[in-house]
C-alpha cells in the first residue's frame, strides 16, 4: 500500500525505558502492548553498564511472549562482552519472540564501566565502533552458517544504531539496518541520512538497505492542540538529550506527516517523557491520526520484525553455500 | 494429580517420621539431544508440563555450540509464561565475565520473582578460577542493601580485579540458587561443599549416591555449613510399562543408560524406587533426563507424580514462591 504522498508508509517506533528508579517490568509488558495496539513496527530499551536497571535483552526476552507482532530491540553493548555471547543472546531473543529481534548495537566508552570487568582500559570512541562493527558481523556470519541445518532459523534480527554520535556513523552505515538519526528539523535529518548513504555506498552497499528513523523526544504533556510558543509548533527544539518536541498529539501528528513528505526520514524513532501518559497519547491520538490519513499500518501484514520494516535478509551477503557470495 | 488439603491428610502415628520429601527437576536440552535449535513452543510445552508436576526446577543446558539457544534468554521468557517453578540455567565461567552474568542471573531472579538458579557447568577454567567467580558473583549480589541502597564493590583477586557499582538491587532470593555438576577430584569435592546448593550428580547404583552423599555431607560443617544447605540431585531416566517386565523389555531395547541412574518399571514401581532412594539417603531427588525410549516428562507427571503425591513423599502444591522455597534451601545471609 503506497500512502497518498507517495512515499512508503511511516515506520514507527517507540523507547519503553521507565524514568522510575527501579524497572516494573509489568509496565514494561503494558507499554510494548500499547505500541503493538497502535502498529508500531519495534520497541526500544536502553542500556547501559553505567546506571542502575536490568539488562535490557532480558526484559524484552520476558516481554515477547506477552506480545505477538512488534519488534523488540533492546540495546546490546559491544566494548565488554564476547561477540559469540552476544549474537548468542540476540539469537535467543529472536527464537522466543518468532523473529521480532532486534538489537541497538552500542559501546561503552568510560572507564567506569572498563573497570566493571577490569580487562582493558576505556579505548578511543572510533576504535569501539569498529569493534561494534566487527560483532555485528560476526553475528551475521554465524546466523547465516547456522540457518542451513536448522528448522527454526534465526531470522536475522535487526540492527539498530543510533547515528547521532559522529563516531558511530560509519558502523551504522555499513552495518545496520535502522540508523536513528537526530534533528530538529528535515534538513537536518535529511543530511545526515545523505551522509549515511553516501558512506554505505563507498562500502558497497545498497543505501536504501538503510533505515533512517528521525529521533524525538516527546511530551504530549500539554494538552491537545496547546504548545508552548515555539516549540510545538515551532518544531522541536535542541535540548541536551537530543530534539525535544512539546506540544498536543495533534500536532505531532502534523508535523510527523510534513516531515515524511520531504523523504528525509523513513520514519520516527520516539522517547516518551512520561512514558505511560506520552505513549497512550501517541498511541490514541498521533498514531490513530496517521493511520486515518493512510500514512500508517492499521495492522501488521508480516509476522517479523524484517517485514514491518519492509527489509530483506541480509544473508546474500554472508551466504556459505551454493557457491554464491 | 492429587492435591489433598491438611484436614484430609491421613493421620500419622505418633513419633512417626516424616517421610523424606523428593525433589524433582527436568532437564531440557538445548538442541543437541534433539533437533538443532528447539523452538520456543518445545520450551513452553515443557515447562508447563514440569511446572504441572510441581517440579522444582527446570534446567536448561548450556550453549554449546552457534545456533544452539541461550539458556538465560530462553528462561527469561517463561517466566512470562509459568509461575512457580524454579528456572536454572547451565553456563560456564570460561566464556563469560562475572560482571555481566552475574547482572543477567540476578534479572532473571528479580523478573520471576526468586525463580532463578545458575548451574555452574564444568569448563575449561581451572577450579580455582570457577570458584573465585563465583565469589565475585555473590560480591555482586550482595552489594546493594537489603532495602535498596546500592554500595561500590571492590575485587581484587588472583583472577578478577574489578570495582564499580552494580547495576541490580539485591534479588528476592538474594542471590540465585548455585549448582554444580559433581565431579570425583577432591578440589571438586571441596568446591561443592564450599560453594554447592544443588549438587547435581550422575552414578549408576544407589549405594555409589550413598557414599558421594555421606562424603560431600561430612565436609560441609568444615565450611560452616549445615546438611540442609545442600541438595544432592542425581541424574535419571525412567522407562515406565504397564508391567515391569515390559518396561524392562523397553529399556533392554534402548541399551545401558550412559551411567545415569535408571528407573524401570510400572508408575507404581518407579514412585517406589523414588521415594526408597531418597529415604535411603542416595539423594535428594533426580533431574529426570529424556533418552530416546522414554515416554516423556506428560507420563511421568500423570502417572508417577500422583502415586509419590499419595505416598506423602511429594508436594500437592506449592507452598512456596521462591526456588529457594521449593528446594528447602535458607536465604544467604546478606554480606554487607
Amino acid at each position: 500500500m503506497t500512502p497518498p504522498n507517495g512515499r512508503g508508509l511511516l515506520h514507527l517506533a517507540a523507547a519503553v525505558d521507565q524514568t522510575a528508579a527501579h524497572d516494573d517490568v509489568s509496565v514494561h509488558v503494558e507499554l510494548t502492548r500499547l505500541a503493538e495496539s497502535g502498529g508500531f513496527d519495534f520497541v526500544t530499551l536502553g542500556d547501559s553498564f553505567a546506571r542502575p536497571g536490568f539488562d535490557a535483552l532480558a526484559v524484552l526476552a520476558r516481554v515477547a511472549p506477552a506480545t505477538t507482532r512488534i519488534g523488540l530491540v533492546p540495546t546490546v553493548t559491544t566494548t565488554h562482552t564476547e561477540p559469540f555471547q552476544v549474537q548468542a543472546a540476540v539469537a535467543t531473543l529472536d527464537r522466543v519472540s518468532r523473529g521480532r529481534a532486534g538489537w541497538c548495537i552500542d559501546v561503552s566508552t568510560t572507564e567506569g564501566e572498563a573497570r566493571l570487568f577490569g580487562r582493558r582500559h576505556a579505548a578511543p570512541v572510533d576504535a569501539l565502533w569498529q569493534e561494534a562493527g566487527q560483532a555485528a558481523e560476526v553475528a551475521a556470519r554465524l546466523w547465516a552458517g547456522a540457518d542451513r541445518a536448522d528448522p527454526h532459523p534465526v531470522h536475522h534480527p535487526v540492527r539498530v544504531v543510533d547515528a547521532t554520535d559522529r563516531h558511530a556513523r560509519t558502523t551504522a552505515a555499513r552495518y545496520a539496518d535502522v540508523a536513528l538519526v537526530q534533528g530538529t528539523n528535515p534538513a537536518q535529518v535529511g543530511a545526515i541520512r545523505a551522509e549515511l548513504q553516501a558512506i554505505a555506498l563507498a562500502h558497497g552497499r545498497d543505501p536504501d538497505e538503510l533505515r533512517v528513523l528521525a529521533a524525538l523526544t516527546v511530551d504530549l504533556g500539554d494538552g491537545e492542540r496547546a504548545a508552548e510558543p515555539g516549540h510545538g509548533g515551532g518544531g522541536p527544539r535542541q535540548t541536551a538529550q537530543g530534539p525535544l518536541y512539546r506540544g498536543g498529539p495533534v500536532d505531532l501528528a502534523e508535523l510527523i506527516a510534513a516531515w515524511h513528505e520531504t523523504g528525509a526520514a523513513d520514519g520516527f524513532h520516539l522517547t516518551p517523557v512520561e512514558p505511560r501518559r506520552d505513549l497512550e497519547r501517541l498511541v490514541n491520538g498521533t498514531a490513530a491520526l496517521l493511520q486515518h490519513r493512510g500514512l500508517l499500518r492499521t495492522f501488521y501484514p508480516g509476522s517479523t520484525l524484517r517485514e514491518h520494516l519492509g527489509l530483506g535478509r541480509p544473508a546474500h551477503r554472508y551466504a556459505v553455500t551454493g557457491g554464491t557470495s | 494429580m492429587t492435591v489433598r488439603t491438611p484436614a484430609e491428610q491421613p493421620p500419622r502415628e505418633p513419633f512417626q517420621r516424616l517421610p523424606e520429601q523428593v525433589h524433582l527437576a527436568a532437564y531440557l536440552p538445548g538442541g543437541g539431544e534433539s533437533t538443532a535449535g528447539a523452538d520456543f513452543a518445545s520450551f513452553e510445552r515443557l515447562a508447563r508440563t514440569a511446572e504441572r508436576g510441581l517440579f522444582d526446577f527446570l534446567l536448561l543446558a548450556d550453549l554449546d555450540a552457534a545456533g544452539r539457544p541461550e539458556p538465560v534468554t530462553v528462561l527469561n521468557a517463561l517466566v512470562g509464561v509459568t509461575e512457580r517453578i524454579g528456572l536454572a540455567a547451565t553456563v560456564d565461567t570460561a566464556s563469560n565475565e562475572p560482571y555481566e552474568l552475574a547482572r543477567r542471573l540476578a534479572t532473571l531472579d528479580h523478573l520471576s520473582a526468586g525463580r532463578a538458579a545458575w548451574n555452574v557447568a564444568a569448563s575449561a577454567d581451572p577450579l580455582a578460577r570457577t570458584a573465585e567467580f563465583v565469589e565475585v558473583a555473590r560480591e555482586l549480589w550482595d552489594s546493594w542493601t537489603p532495602d535498596g541502597v546500592v554500595r561500590p564493590f571492590a575485587h581484587r583477586g588472583r583472577h578478577f580485579d574489578i570495582a564499580g557499582e552494580f547495576t541490580v538491587p539485591r534479588s528476592p532470593q538474594g542471590h540465585p540458587v548455585v549448582i554444580r555438576p559433581a565431579d570425583d577430584s577432591p578440589e571438586g569435592r571441596a568446591f561443592a561443599a564450599s560453594t554447592a546448593e544443588v549438587l547435581l550428580t550422575r552414578y549408576g547404583t544407589p549405594a555409589a549416591g550413598r557414599a558421594l552423599h555421606a562424603e560431600v555431607r561430612s565436609r560441609l560443617a568444615g565450611y560452616g555449613r549445615d546438611r540442609t544447605d545442600l541438595k544432592i540431585m542425581a541424574e535419571a531416566t525412567v522407562v515406565l510399562g504397564a508391567t515391569d517386565a515390559e518396561a524392562r523389555e523397553r529399556a533392554a531395547g534402548i541399551g545401558a543408560p550412559d551411567g545415569r541412574w535408571s528407573f524401570v518399571g510400572t508408575a507404581e514401581s518407579v514412585a517406589a524406587g523414588i521415594e526408597d532412594s531418597v529415604r535411603a539417603g542416595a539423594a535428594d531427588g533426580f533431574v529426570l533426563v529424556p533418552h530416546p525410549a522414554t515416554d516423556g516428562l506428560d507420563a511421568f507427571v500423570d502417572r508417577v507424580v500422583p502415586l509419590l503425591q499419595e505416598r506423602g513423599a511429594f508436594r500437592a502444591e506449592y507452598t512456596g514462591t521462591t526456588l529457594r522455597s521449593h528446594l528447602g534451601l535458607p536465604e544467604p545471609v546478606w554480606k554487607g
